[in-house]
């Protein structure tokens, strides 16, 4: 992932007036072994410049009662990062995973970070990590050899405690080495990390941590926290996109007992310390908005895309079209459509603010803590150092809970306004509303074969998704992917799990379909006939061996699917096996084979949910959810007509995780979502011959493809 | 208007004196402080809020606290007893039957009253019991997965 395809949040605006001293965080971190880190290259530390030291952005600490910490700025939504991190910390400093907390996304506390996306987590932040703890098991050693007064080779470290290997009772535990002093070392350029072949925690099977607290309902997210005094507040919204408040009538609301009204501009709230009176007193205020200019709907949005596109970029090309198009003797020209798809977390954006004189604390639902710290600054014209986030657990974000933190920056004018801790939990209807939506996109793609079933050429134009995934990585020896931005959305979109990758997926997958059909050939060794890229081969027979694939040209009749794509450095492949009813069009996916070649993955259980939540996540968009909107307004704005999918959507999930311990890790809470809808589709065309060209692949247009083949 | 209404709480007696219109989820989360109860669509779509009363799942965002009045209501906080988890709750931790845990007290209580009514439910029976109880993670199959294991821990004996 770029950094181009997220808002830019703009720093320089900001005077830095908190400068920490590294002695002054040592204290606040309350002493112990302190090991400095750097994460990633000089930009970031450029990045971070304000509150912290500049030679470092990450640090773990060893406290006097043994445990381990680990400070990052990232976040866990769900997706298991924070128990990953914890095993490679462990593995490294050799310490009981027990023994290891995770302090994360929390401003005031740890370094900075550019927020929780792009699976980043364990590729990225990951090896400095392993780097850090191996460098502090180093300094253990150091220390209890000078305490000991043995050498240092003579000693091992296990589970915590330092011993000497020739007379074990001469021991010390790590958390006794500080001896009640701070220590402080910075990790060298390069300490040695441990080989797969050590790995003791690494790359073995681990529970999720904290899944104690969340089965008994201790854990607490943004909207559980509570602080005396507090008020609920909801907020007047418009009835549509480009709507502007034209007049508003909030005296039947302020007779209500206990309700205060805040109005501030376009912000117009009721607060009231029971959150359900300040649902009836926001029923009671009258209010006229303008009508929206947007005159755009789900339906004319895709021409909305294309007549407005800007100039293409091109993404990738080589030979020469003209020359591809001589040589081919099957041309077929498809377009692909995807709608625009919410994020739809079970947790809606919310905040709890409290602004106390010219300091913020918020306890905020966000994949980006630091970034709404600046968001937070700039809009209360705060300092920087006078605004902490606290990121407590975060009820799924998907990409969604990244971008402008509103609700953080609402929850905080209002206390301001109130002079009370003020809670913003936007409803399921807000959520809907404001979500940075998955874009609506188009897609258009020319492709030829020679005579005797070889891609010819290829020509490739994607407008509105996105450029991630749009480069196809086939042997075609004539081809170019060009990729249009430049309309405007009627509403906010934004990232949206593996952005702009499953349109892209979508389209061409079912294009090479197409070009199989047209081939006569079966579609998996189409594909593995016309690959280069070993890891995509393995991927691509791993999958074909789990499954059980026999070859047979489509459509069979049999109803199966088979994609290929790569993501965040992972290549991934599908097979999935669906059940067609012609008559209703209503598709049941059986059975999806999913294998992942994601390098070294450091817990095969946390990849592997991350693979079924994936599956299963992508069969929403592939079949059921679309956003339906019209003249500015959304018309899904709750769940019982945008349709996530439920159990009984759910087929039978099976991952197969490549060995590959050698490699360095990749991406792991993304990729296996990419193919879902091409794997679906090309399924459905097996069934019936039928091409879907459009997501989601609802009943209804299921029933007109297959009606258009007769 | 307010009135008190009376009723039991994860086995506690207890009385509050409100709207009797208002939502039990806010009830629960705003005067007892029970925030393991979650909202999430406020309409009954999603089952995030789900509580038991009378040993039945009901979706507390639209389940009026006056409807509650001398009844037994269980959140999440209350399925634990005598701080030993509930074999539900264990059979979830064992499973990783949960991503961001969202959804996961509504899914444990939907469960339970599920198993009170069929102890030995089959996995069509599982499907079809939490159908309408919403998990965006994906956490699906290893929900059904932990509902069966604790099926068959539970076997011959209670659900409590």
């Amino acid at each position: 992932m770029s950094n181009h395809e997220y808002p830019q949040i703009d720093f320089t605006d900001f005077q830095l007036d908190l400068d920490l001293s590294r002695r002054d965080l040592l204290k606040a971190l309350g002493g112990g072994i302190v090991i400095f880190f750097c994460v990633g290259d000089g930009s970031i530390l450029e990045a971070q410049r304000r509150s912290l030291p500049s030679d470092f952005n990450a640090f773990l600490r060893i406290g006097a009662d043994g445990r381990v910490t680990c400070f990052t700025g990232k976040i866990e939504q769900g997706q298991g990062n924070a128990t990953a991190l914890a095993q490679m910390l462990a593995e490294e400093i050799d310490m009981p995973l027990d023994a290891v907390d995770m302090v994360m996304g929390d401003t005031a506390l740890c370094p900075w970070d550019g927020g929780t996306w792009g699976s980043t987590s364990i590729r990225q932040f990951g090896p400095s990590l392993r780097a850090a703890a191996a460098e502090a098991r180093h300094v253990l050693l150091e220390l209890a050899a000078e305490q000991l007064n043995v050498p240092q080779a003579r000693l091992a470290i296990e589970n915590g405690l330092i011993y000497d290997r020739e007379q074990k009772d001469r021991c010390v535990t790590c958390g006794a080495l500080a001896q009640g002093k701070t220590i402080a070392r910075r990790a060298g350029e390069k300490p040695a990390v441990k080989n797969p072949s050590e790995f003791k925690v690494m790359c073995k099977p681990c529970p999720q941590r904290n899944a104690v607290d969340k089965v008994t309902g201790k854990a607490l997210y943004a909207g559980d926290v509570r602080l005396p005094g507090m008020l609920y507040a909801r907020l007047l919204r418009p009835p549509a996109h480009g709507a502007k408040l034209q007049n508003v009538d909030t005296s039947a609301a302020e007779k209500m007992e206990g309700v205060t009204v805040v109005r501030e501009g376009d912000l117009v709230a009721v607060l009231h310390a029971d959150p359900d009176q300040a649902n009836q007193a926001l029923s009671r205020v009258r209010a006229e908005f303008t009508p929206s200019p947007s005159q755009l709907d789900n339906r004319t949005i895709f021409d909305h895309l294309v007549k407005n596109a800007g100039s293409g970029r091109t993404v990738a090309q080589g030979g020469d079209l003209e020359e591809g198009r001589q040589m081919a003797a099957l041309v077929v020209e498809q377009t692909y459509l995807d709608g625009y798809k919410a994020h739809a977390a079970m947790e809606t954006h919310t905040a709890l603010a409290h602004v106390e004189g010219d300091k913020v604390t918020v306890w905020l639902a966000t994949q980006t803590p630091f970034p709404a710290q600046d968001q937070l600054a700039k809009a209360l014209g705060f300092d920087l150092g006078n605004v902490r986030v606290i990121t407590p657990f975060v009820g799924g974000g998907f990409g969604g809970k990244g971008s402008a933190n509103t609700q953080a920056i609402e929850a905080a004018r209002l206390s301001r306004a109130t002079g009370k801790p003020v809670q913003v939990c936007w409803t399921r209807e807000e959520e809907f509303f404001f979500d940075a939506f998955r874009p609506a996109a188009v897609v258009t793609i020319r492709s030829g074969l020679t005579r005797d079933g070889k891609p010819a050429f290829w020509d490739y134009s994607v407008y509105a998704a996105g450029e991630r995934g749009a480069a196809h990585f086939y042997d075609i020896p004539h081809h170019r992917t060009t990729s249009f931005g430049g309309a405007a959305h009627p509403f906010a979109t934004g990232p949206w799990r593996a952005p702009a990758n499953n349109t892209n997926c979508f389209a061409r997958e079912s294009q090479i379909d197409l070009m199989a059909a047209q081939a006569r050939m079966d579609p998996l060794e189409f594909r593995l006939k016309n690959l280069k890229d070993q890891r995509a081969i393995r991927v691509l027979e791993a999958a074909a061996e789990r499954f059980g694939w026999k070859p047979a040209p489509t459509p069979s009749g049999r109803g199966l699917g088979v994609a290929v794509g790569t993501d965040v450095g992972t290549w991934v492949a599908e097979i999935a096996e669906v059940q067609v009813d012609k008559r209703t069009g209503r598709v049941q996916v059986k059975r999806v084979v999913c294998a992942q070649d994601m390098g070294l993955c450091v817990n095969p259980q946390g990849a592997a949910i991350q693979v079924e939540g994936c599956i299963t996540m992508g069969l929403g968009y592939a079949l059921t959810e679309d956003i339906h909107f019209r003249n500015g307004m959304i018309l899904d704005r709750n769940f019982d007509t945008y349709e996530l999918p439920r159990f009984s959507a759910v087929p039978k999930i099976e991952t197969v995780l490549l060995d590959r311990k050698d490699q360095p890790a990749h991406g792991g809470g993304e990729p296996a979502i990419i193919l879902v809808g091409a794997v679906v589709a090309n399924a459905i065309h097996d069934a019936t011959g039928a091409s879907l060209l459009q997501l989601p692949m609802t009943p209804e247009r299921v029933r007109k493809a297959i009606t258009a083949i007769v | 208007m307010a009135e008190t209404i009376a009723f039991t709480l994860n086995d506690k007696p207890v009385r509050v004196t409100t709207d009797g219109q208002k939502p039990l989820l806010w009830v629960l989360r705003t005067d007892f402080g029970l925030t393991g109860t979650k909202p999430s669509c406020g309409q009954a779509h999603c089952g995030t809020c789900t509580v038991l009363v009378d040993n039945k799942a009901v979706r507390s965002c639209v389940y009026p606290v006056r409807n509650a009045s001398g009844r037994e209501v269980r959140t999440i906080e209350g399925l634990a007893q005598n701080g030993e988890l509930h074999p539900l709750q264990k059979a979830f931790v064992a499973h990783d039957a949960l991503q961001c845990g969202y959804c996961t007290p509504g899914m444990i209580l939907t469960a339970y009253s599920l198993l009170l009514q069929n102890p030995e439910p089959t996995r069509e029976e599982i499907v079809q019991g939490l159908d309408r109880n919403l998990c965006r993670c994906g956490a699906h199959t290893r929900i059904i997965d932990a509902i069966q294991a604790a099926a068959q821990a539970m076997k011959g004996g209670k659900v409590q």
